[in-house]
């Protein structure tokens, strides 16, 4: 049992699908949504929140920079 | 546990650095540029030294990196990103003097002043993003392109009886001995991005020692000027570009 939980907040609006956050992810949380946003881009989320951990490797390799990652002990 | 819980100004881990602005950068989707304009800006602000850091912008696709990094800047023209640096910091030798250039524009229209800069060992740091193609003018040949990769100029591979051979531009310069931190870095995992960040942090802190001319390459990509999506181009740098740029540092003194 993982001691850490981690969540993400994408700005999906600025997000351009490029997926190198979802190749990134060694837990498989983040995928491109089916959805697009106003530019046409299919943006990143987390389509298995229960699997993240925080570890932010989404967030360093985002060019955008449009990933703030947050991160939990579990009590 | 519920993603609200988590979700908390305590719990931050990364969020987008103070310096980058709100404008949204007009890279194609995964381009290295991005990643090391976070990693430059986030470098600055961990140093605190916003008020002290003169960027110098070069022709390319970064042509617009003042648009996006919170500091003073000044644009060169093509190629001539270093003698304005050199400028620059041999007036205000207490700023942080930095020149943001690619291969097109450092290894070929600039060889001569990148070369002179460097011997000349002046105290700025530059920073060489060599994605082995001209990306903003259609994905030309450059100086470094590899053997065989095919570009716009070269549709059936870059040949050498006809183009000549890539130019290991950083090993040339680290020959030199106005450099004192020569290295070599890349962007493409999260492993290589802390590497280059933490490349790009000594260069800086070498120019506050006054050690000499600091240069970090970033071996990145160009996905629309190599035709591929970002995850190939990543994938293609690792099988092709790594062989003939290794990654590490080449000099340190």
């Amino acid at each position: 049992m993982a001691k850490f939980r981690g969540a993400i907040v994408v700005d999906t609006e600025h997000c351009k699908g490029c997926n190198l956050c979802v190749v990134a992810c060694p837990t498989h949380t983040l995928a491109l949504h089916h959805d697009v946003n106003g530019k046409g881009y299919h943006y990143s989320y987390m389509q298995n929140p229960e699997a993240c951990i925080g570890c932010a490797s989404c967030g360093l390799v985002c060019p955008d920079s449009v990933i703030t990652v947050y991160k939990a002990e579990i009590k | 546990m519920e993603l609200n819980d988590i979700i908390k100004e305590e719990n931050l881990v990364l969020k987008k650095s103070r310096l980058l602005t709100d404008n949204v950068m007009h890279y194609c989707p995964g381009c290295t540029h991005g990643v090391v304009h976070k990693l430059i800006a986030e470098v600055i602000e961990e140093l605190g030294i916003q008020e002290e850091t003169i960027g110098v912008s070069p022709v390319g696709c970064s042509v617009f990196a003042y648009n996006y990094i919170d500091i003073d800047w000044a644009e060169a023209a093509h190629g001539r990103a270093p003698a304005l640096a050199t400028a620059i910091s041999r007036l205000h030798p207490e700023k942080y003097v930095f020149t943001y250039q690619g291969d097109g524009d450092l290894a070929s229209i600039g060889c001569a002043e990148i070369m002179h800069a460097c011997n000349r060992g002046e105290n700025i740091v530059v920073v060489f993003i060599n994605n082995a193609i001209y990306g903003m003018t259609g994905g030309q040949m450059a100086p470094t392109t590899l053997l065989g990769q095919v570009t716009s100029t070269t549709p059936y591979g870059r040949d050498a009886k006809l183009n000549g051979f890539p130019m290991k531009i950083t090993e040339l310069l680290a020959q030199l001995d106005g450099t004192c931190y020569v290295t070599r870095q890349s962007a493409d995992t999260p492993a290589a991005v802390r590497k280059t960040k933490n490349a790009l942090k000594k260069a800086f802190q070498n120019t506050r020692l006054k050690k000499g001319l600091s240069f970090v390459e970033v071996v990145g990509t160009c996905n629309s000027g190599w035709k591929m999506s970002p995850v190939d181009a990543n994938k293609w740098m690792r099988d092709n570009m790594f062989k003939k740029y290794p990654l590490g540092d080449i000099k340190d003194v």
